[in-house]
């Protein structure tokens, strides 16, 4: 298989709601944007594209990728729609890749939009809840933050993480956001108000969840030859992962963890895996993606990860599943301030100052804050992953404070509920 | 399309936002159509509402025990992986499966406690959604926790041991059974 390299990246404002558009409307937006932030590109150069889209409930409307399509002006050229829950985003990137890696296509668009505001919040938690088993999990009382809250309960009871070290990633999220005005949800919080605001599954408040958005967003991605013409700042796709588990979370199996490179069977000795605590599939789609991309050693290799962070809770799990520390750290972890941005004050203390930043995650402030029109989610990680790695964080958000000076390599994780769909992509700078 | 109520600002209280619109037969058009990409989008409601005659398939004997009051699960017979929530094949190897009768008595794995949820089940909030284990039994089974104080949350209902308890007139759906607490 040949190099793939992400050339461009674009993304819509996300917000609560945008009836000025259609889906379309969103998708060309998003599309637009990376298209005129490589001038050389054209219209014609594009010979295949991947769409995203998460619910049809949501619009309607079936077949909303060839409509979207249609309305950006690529067809006859091959076309497909990606579905597969929140890792929809992900899944259509790595689609693209396949595309571009195997000489099917020169010059690849993947997009993803969602429009959630079609519905309100509580029967949009109605569809999302229908990603459940109809059967045995819908009927009882569907709703993903329960499902979510039911892994961290066990993940509280096996390792004696806290619902204050979730918080902390809230807090952390948010104030990213701060600095990216694409986020829908820009705020300073402390630990007690993430506490103190409303319960919506225990132990998670209304502001450990991620919040519904319309939005899209697009990348661009080429072989080598095309990037060359395209952008003096192209960024090398370095490895993909996908990994999958069982719907109902109620089947996952007790088992042993697969191992990282920089994991010994013996620091999982009395370990059931992976139960209801953690993702095997995100450990899967880290380990092939670490494989792919000759990564031993995550935490030093890595120098940011955009991840998909629908719950506070989420994040912890991932930062295990994605080896940053080991299984049954990830509440201390995010209290070590390892994964926050040096440069911004969060209000909180850190244990050991000199650990703060090793391997900034969600420095965009993540689905938290930037919301999670869902289609578009796990692109929009690539786009802003994109621009950090090209050093045009600032030019893009009018704003500096969330460029990691220096990054050589990223990582996205794109994520499906419960941990069904979970694919990693490894992103090096390559100039 | 539905008005925003004239507020005092400074007025903490808020009408509650509803979704009934108000039915609308025209609307003002510009002369100059040069104007039309400044107007505003319409929103126009569109109901949506199907009955599914959901087959339970293979999964059909764990309904009809629980209108009987058992609670079945699966077994390979090949290589011996239990299933809490029943599947007819296996997992792990992909024989087919026999049901057995699971205990009714059980331990707490891990729950939760549902505020909010989605639209179906908003009236039933605060809810205990609990998953549920048996010793030898290789899966789990969701359900429902009735019995403590929902405001009363706490660790300790991880492991509790709990009991199954049937509603009387079977609605054919997973609810059809519950949990309390049998300690
Ligand atoms: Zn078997």
């Amino acid at each position: 298989m040949r190099p793939v390299y992400m050339v461009s990246g674009g993304i819509s404002k996300f917000a609560k709601a945008r009836p000025d558009r259609t889906f379309q409307g969103l998708a060309k937006e998003a599309f637009d944007y990376a298209m005129n932030d490589v001038p050389e590109l054209t219209l014609d150069m594009i010979d295949a594209s991947v769409s995203s889209y998460f619910s049809d409930h949501f619009q309607r409307q079936l077949m909303s990728g060839i409509m979207a399509t249609d309305y950006l002006g690529l067809c006859p050229k091959p076309a497909r729609r990606i579905e597969g829950g929140g890792a929809t985003g992900g899944l259509c990137i790595q689609s693209a890749w396949e595309m571009i890696a195997s000489g099917r296509s020169e010059v690849c668009a993947a997009y993803g939009f969602e429009t959630m505001s079609h519905v309100n919040t509580w029967k949009g938690n109605e569809f999302i809840a229908l990603a459940s088993d109809v059967s045995f999990d819908y009927p009882v009382g569907g709703f993903y933050t329960g499902y979510y809250a039911m892994m961290v309960v066990r993940h509280m009871q096996e390792y004696g993480t806290t619902p204050e070290q979730l918080a902390a990633v809230s807090v952390k999220n948010h104030a990213n956001a701060f600095h990216n005005p694409y986020a829908q949800k820009r705020m300073k919080l402390t630990i007690e108000d993430v506490r103190n605001a409303p319960m919506v599954a225990w132990p998670l408040t209304r502001l450990d969840v991620c919040v519904m958005s319309d939005g899209a967003a697009c990348v661009i991605l080429a072989s080598e030859e095309a990037a060359k013409k395209l952008t003096d700042k192209p960024v090398l796709i370095r490895g993909v992962g996908t990994g999958t588990d069982a719907m109902r979370m109620a089947d996952r199996p007790h088992l042993k963890v697969p191992l990282l490179p920089n994991e010994k069977e013996e620091d999982y000795k009395d370990l059931k895996y992976p139960g209801v605590h953690s993702f095997r599939a995100g450990r899967m789609a880290s380990k092939q993606a670490y494989e792919h991309a000759g990564i031993k050693d995550p935490l030093k290799e890595i120098d940011f990860i955009e991840l998909h962070d629908a719950y506070t809770s989420s994040e912890i799990q991932t930062y295990e599943d994605m080896g940053l520390c080991k299984y049954g750290e990830g509440g201390e972890f995010a209290a070590s301030g390892k994964p926050f941005l040096k440069n911004i004050d969060y209000g909180l203390e850190f244990p050991d100052k000199s650990q703060v930043g090793l391997c900034p995650v969600n420095p965009s402030g993540g689905l938290i804050a930037c919301g999670h029109p869902v289609g578009a989610t796990g692109i929009m990680q690539g786009v802003f992953a994109l621009w950090q790695l090209q050093g045009t964080i600032e030019k893009h958000l009018n704003d500096k404070t969330i460029q990691i000076p220096d990054a050589k390599v990223g990582a996205i994780h794109s994520h499906a509920g419960t941990g069904t769909y979970v694919t990693v992509s490894i992103l090096e700078k390559a100039f | 399309m539905a008005n925003k109520p004239n507020l005092n600002p400074e007025a903490a209280a808020k009408i509650e936002e509803t979704e009934e619109g108000t039915v609308l037969f025209n609307v003002p058009f510009p002369k100059d159509l040069s104007q039309l990409k400044e107007m505003s989008p319409i929103l126009v409601k569109q109901p949506y509402q199907i009955d599914y005659l959901h087959s339970y398939g293979q999964d059909s004997p764990f309904f009809a025990g629980l209108a009987n009051k058992k609670l079945l699960g699966t077994k390979c017979p090949k290589c011996g992986y239990t299933y809490g929530t029943p599947r007819l094949h296996c997992m792990m190897c992909g024989a087919e499966c026999d049901w057995f009768e699971l205990p009714q008595e059980a331990r707490i794995h891990t729950f939760t406690v549902c505020h909010f949820g989605s639209q179906e089940f908003l009236p039933q909030c605060p809810f205990i959604l609990i998953q549920v284990e048996w010793d030898g039994v290789d899966t789990l089974f969701l359900s429902r926790l009735v019995g403590p104080d929902p405001n009363e949350a706490t660790l300790d209902w991880v492991g509790r041991k709990i009991r199954a308890r049937f509603l009387r007139l079977s609605k054919f759906k997973p609810t059809d059974v519950y949990f309390v607490f049998a300690d």
